[in-house]
């Protein structure tokens, strides 16, 4: 049966994300996707599902959802006050919704990227590889009160699931390797960059995060001697105004700003969902330290549907407890019949 | 200032690689990229999940729960070291297009001040534009937008402090010998000398970015009345046609 998602009132940053496109480099294409990836594997493994499959991506606040047909949903990144039919739900957690139903979403109670994940993904027609909206290429659009959009089949059953997630979603010490232009800055500025407090500046966005702080403006000798060059997500820039901006995955391509270092891809979630105000310092460790964090954050993502566990509910919670009806339970997403 | 000898081999990034030629833009320096690119392409190493190439380096990213990539380094640099890249011949699969563009009126608002930069008349620059046959150095900023060069010494021109606030998509620019197809509308420090009904991003195609790295470029001129019917006929090729070199 054909399921449908409608958006009855969209927040401000409303997209669907996935992994993004990689590997298009040379047609001057960004990776794009979701800008917290952890994310994407959360939802994934609390609906015990495939990781490619798209979610909405919801900036700051969600908005109001309803369904055409009962459907699993999972709630994961930045943690937001969301509802349905007025009680509260729990964060990174799955859940239930009938077509009856209301979910509302409001703004992130810290962090910036929540994401809405139903059983069987978005099924958005991919477009050059995924089905991410990639607004500064112009590839997908912001979503807007009204629109709707199909939902893929849901082979799973389960709901009523939580996973304990670790805070990603304050800043925090952001673990860097050098650039191609880190030799470029002197011995005095690469100390003072790993000594200085940063906040997160409130201009931000899919593209990048600026850094604001104290002191100086960092300053390479022979700005106008770099050529311009390839890009990576993590390069942080040292823009005209000598601040560091951390680039995300909707970059461009190709820069010709100064790279004082990069920050290494597991710590970029903590980037994006960094909200502004958020302290941030930097750490040089070396590249064997850097593969090994990424080998571990590969193993750590693979264990996450082992760390899924029921959710517990404090029936003092439960307003309406004797409406419950727990014989179809609150683990099974299906109507009868479907 | 760090000093460099080329060609060399840094990281980019935890997981990139990059493979440089020259400290500047550089023909040579950019024909080596493509070539070295090829290569490490036609090696076909599990570890090597994309390549691309800049002006003057070819860029490798690996994916490091597969191979090493400091194993992936000093294989880069054994390639290196198998031949002169500067020397090197151009990959084959390459394309030349033939690209329509009106060079006056509204579509060529600054034409006339490029040539002056350059040391050209106006009608010098309008030959020289449409005799010159370019490649496509490299593609970014945007989607499949296109830096391609060089032109003759005289080119050599800055770009201006002052920001031109938008350019439309299709508008030819010029800067430092290269020319710009621009993707879509942009703010640019680039002189408008021309206009082409040629799309270089085509989200919803099959060949969403036709033209490649390595392409080579002539354009054929054409009268802005001329271009507006090749724009109605053709509004995403802009009237381009497309041959395979060999």
């Amino acid at each position: 049966m054909n399921r449908t998602l409608i958006i009855l009132r969209a927040g401000p940053g409303l997209t669907v994300q996935d992994h993004g496109r990689s590997g298009l480099l040379d047609r001057g294409l960004s990776v794009g996707g979701a800008a917290d990836q952890r994310a994407l594997a959360e939802g994934a493994a609390l609906l015990g599902q495939g990781a490619q499959l798209a979610a909405l991506e919801m900036a700051g606040m969600g908005g109001e959802f309803a369904v055409t047909a009962s459907s699993r949903i999972a709630l994961t990144g930045a943690p937001m006050r969301a509802t349905l039919d007025g009680e509260p739900l729990v964060w990174n957690a799955s859940h239930a919704i009938a077509p009856s139903q209301r979910l509302s979403i409001g703004p992130a109670t810290s962090g910036v990227y929540g994401y809405l994940h139903f059983g069987g993904g978005i099924d958005l027609p991919p477009q050059m590889g995924a089905r991410s909206a990639h607004l500064t290429a112009g590839i997908g659009a912001l979503l807007a009160d009204g629109d709707r959009l199909a939902l893929g089949e849901d082979t799973g059953t389960l709901t009523g699931l939580i996973l304990p997630v670790e805070d990603r979603f304050s800043g925090g010490s952001l673990r860097v390797v050098p650039s191609i232009q880190t030799e470029n800055f002197s011995k005095a500025d690469h100390q003072r960059f790993a000594q200085t407090e940063f906040t997160r500046d409130p201009r931000g966005n899919r593209m990048g995060v600026r850094l604001a702080f104290e002191g100086a403006p960092f300053q390479v000798e022979d700005q106008l001697g770099i050529v311009s060059e390839i890009i990576v997500p993590g390069d942080i820039q040292i823009t005209g105004d000598g601040a560091p901006f951390i680039l995300l995955g909707e970059c461009q391509t190709i820069g010709g700003y100064p790279r004082i270092a990069t920050v290494i891809p597991t710590d970029l979630p903590r980037v994006a969902q960094a909200a502004p105000g958020a302290a941030f310092s930097f750490e040089f460790i070396t590249r064997a330290e850097g593969f090994a964090a990424i080998k571990a954050d590969a193993e750590a993502r693979a264990a996450l549907s082992s760390r899924v566990a029921p959710l517990v509910r404090d029936p003092r919670d439960i307003s309406d407890l004797l409406s419950y009806d727990f014989i179809s339970g609150v683990t099974d997403g299906k109507a009868e019949g479907e | 200032m760090q000093s460099l000898d080329y060609p060399c081999v840094r990281p980019l990034g935890l997981t990139g690689l990059l493979v440089t030629f020259a400290g500047k833009m550089d023909e040579s320096a950019n024909r080596a990229a493509l070539a070295f690119r090829a290569a490490v392409d036609a090696n076909g190493w599990v570890e090597v999940v994309e390549t691309s190439t800049s002006l003057t380096s070819a860029f490798i990213r690996i994916d490091p729960l597969v191979g090493d990539p400091d194993a992936v380094t000093e294989r880069l640099e054994s390639l290196l070291a198998t031949r002169d890249w500067l020397a090197a011949d151009l990959p084959l699969g390459r394309r030349l297009w033939h690209i329509p563009v009106v060079l006056d009126g509204d579509g060529a608002p600054q034409l006339e001040e490029a040539a002056k930069a350059a040391g050209v008349t106006p009608d010098q620059a309008r030959e020289e534009i449409s005799a010159a046959r370019i490649r496509v150095l490299t593609i970014g900023f945007a989607p499949g937008q296109p830096y391609m060069g060089e032109l003759p010494e005289h080119w050599n021109i800055p770009r201006q402090t002052k920001l031109n606030p938008r350019v439309p998509g299709g508008a030819l620019v010029v800067a430092i010998r290269q020319l710009i197809i621009f993707s879509g509308p942009t703010p640019t420090g680039w002189r408008h000398i021309g206009q082409t009904a040629f799309r270089c991003f085509r989200p919803e195609s099959d060949d969403p970015t036709p033209l490649a790295i390595g392409d080579e470029v002539t354009f054929r001129r054409v009268s802005p009345s001329e271009l507006d019917q090749i724009a109605a006929d053709d509004p995403e090729g802009g009237g381009a046609s497309v041959e395979a070199l060999t």
